[in-house]
């Protein structure tokens, strides 16, 4: 992983969560705002991915459980789609905070995958 | 779920706002609900001697939150009680054992962020304290939607 990358893509996660969250509670329906935000969680997420599977070949390999890792990533991974498939769906205000509380839970995973990759001793 | 409005319907704008709040907690149950069932199989399958109770209690906590959570969003009223009761009572007494006798649940030492954690480790302060706020938000949206139902 790469430190400067994760900050940005755990603000961004962040960021979208308080948007989200503060949308719904103000009264507003999923809007092309609160979906286009989890979408670009989900992109830095993709790009995350990539990251974390060429790292290792240039002299950046995973310090903690490499499986762990993955299993945090995939996880997360699958997170903003569902919020998304679920605003769709249900499109009233709840579904902003829905989506808020799915990008919040992203960024505090991102935030766990970098102790493993990085501080975590094996 | 239709949303039109009914506005002199005031029992009905309480019932759709405890159907709104229902669907945040279904939403947070959701992910809890991964995040001890995926930790719980990884440390199960990873380092299963490591502390085998905390694991399976850490299991068991998983699948409670799954049954919660699908019990809330199917408003199956008497399972959503009982399980989230359940994850109560379980954070309570799990979360005073790490933090007063973590040997009797094989752990060494209490560390609600170490390889040996689990959701209820120190009432859940791994996870923010949200397994301890949970299931009393829970408890109080079932009473409430009760009334409101009524």
């Amino acid at each position: 992983m790469i430190l400067v990358f994760t900050i940005v893509q755990a603000a961004v996660a962040a960021a979208a969560a308080v948007v989200c969250v503060v949308l719904g509670l103000a009264n507003r329906k999923p809007s092309d705002l609160t979906l286009g935000a989890l979408v670009l969680v989900e992109l830095l997420l993709l790009a995350q991915l990539v990251i974390a599977l060429v790292a290792p070949a240039v002299g950046n390999p995973s310090r903690g459980s490499v499986v762990e890792f993955y299993v945090y990533l995939i996880t997360a991974l699958v997170i903003p789609p569902l919020g998304v498939v679920w605003a769709l769906i249900e499109r009233t205000r709840w579904s902003n905070v829905v989506l808020g509380i799915a990008g919040f839970a992203v960024g505090v995973m991102v935030v766990r995958m970098y102790q493993i990759w990085a501080l975590q001793v094996a | 779920m239709p949303v039109t409005e009914q506005p002199h319907a005031s029992t009905q704008s309480a019932r759709r706002r405890g159907t709104g709040v229902g669907r945040v907690l279904v939403a947070v149950y959701a992910i809890l609900a991964l995040a001890a069932l995926g930790r719980s199989i990884f440390q199960i399958i990873d380092r299963f001697d490591e502390a085998p109770v905390a694991f399976l209690l850490s299991l068991l906590a998983g699948v409670v939150y799954v049954v919660a959570t699908v019990a809330i969003a199917a408003r199956w009223r008497r399972l959503a009680w009982v399980t989230i009761s359940a994850e109560l009572l379980g954070v309570l007494v799990v979360g005073t054992i790490t933090v007063l006798a973590p040997h009797l649940l094989g752990l060494h030492a209490n560390d609600p962020f170490g390889r040996t954690a689990t959701v209820w480790s120190t009432y859940g302060a791994g996870y923010l304290g949200i397994p301890l706020v949970l299931p009393i938000l829970g408890l109080l949206w079932l009473a409430r939607s009760r009334v409101a139902k009524g």
